[in-house]
């Protein structure tokens, strides 16, 4: 994840309480939305930003999870997102995403 | 229980896959309140 926004993410979890902070992720492929989730939850895994060895624990979904997906609007995901989701490999996208929260997200 | 309702989102898009705009969009419909987003770039 880029450093700034591992930045961000950080004083976010500082200033709103990590219990009350979500994260959602529309990363392209599992593997990277996996990166981005662990860096939240666990640290950064890349030892490079500012979440490196810090374990914020966040909840983390990424945009097309079916958890997620049911609690919007099925019109604006659909003029927003569906096009995008025909294209990416969603099972692989959630069986990441659902692997890092098990391990890793502690307000579950 | 809602998983997005009443808390504070941060959203990390990506320009490969769905941008933040259209995620933020979504999030809003279901009660979440966007504090960031941001589309990343991985080229």
């Amino acid at each position: 994840m880029d450093l700034e926004n591992q930045k961000r993410v950080k004083e976010f979890a500082e200033k709103y309480g990590a219990e009350n902070l979500v994260v959602i992720l529309g990363a392209a492929e599992g593997e990277a939305a996996g990166l981005a989730a662990e860096t939240v939850t666990n640290g950064d895994p890349t030892f490079a930003g500012p979440l490196t060895g810090v374990q914020l624990g966040l909840s983390v979904y990424h945009i097309c999870e079916p958890e997620i997906k049911e609690e919007v609007d099925e019109s604006v995901y659909d003029e927003q997102v569906s096009m995008m989701e025909m294209v990416l490999d969603i099972d692989d996208i959630v069986d990441e995403m659902s692997a890092i929260r098990e391990d890793y997200c502690k307000y579950l | 229980m809602s998983i997005l309702k009443g808390k504070k989102i941060v959203i990390i898009g990506d320009r490969d896959g769905i941008p933040g705009q259209a995620i933020e969009e979504c999030v809003k419909t279901a009660g979440g309140e966007v504090v960031f987003s941001s589309t990343e770039c991985f080229v």
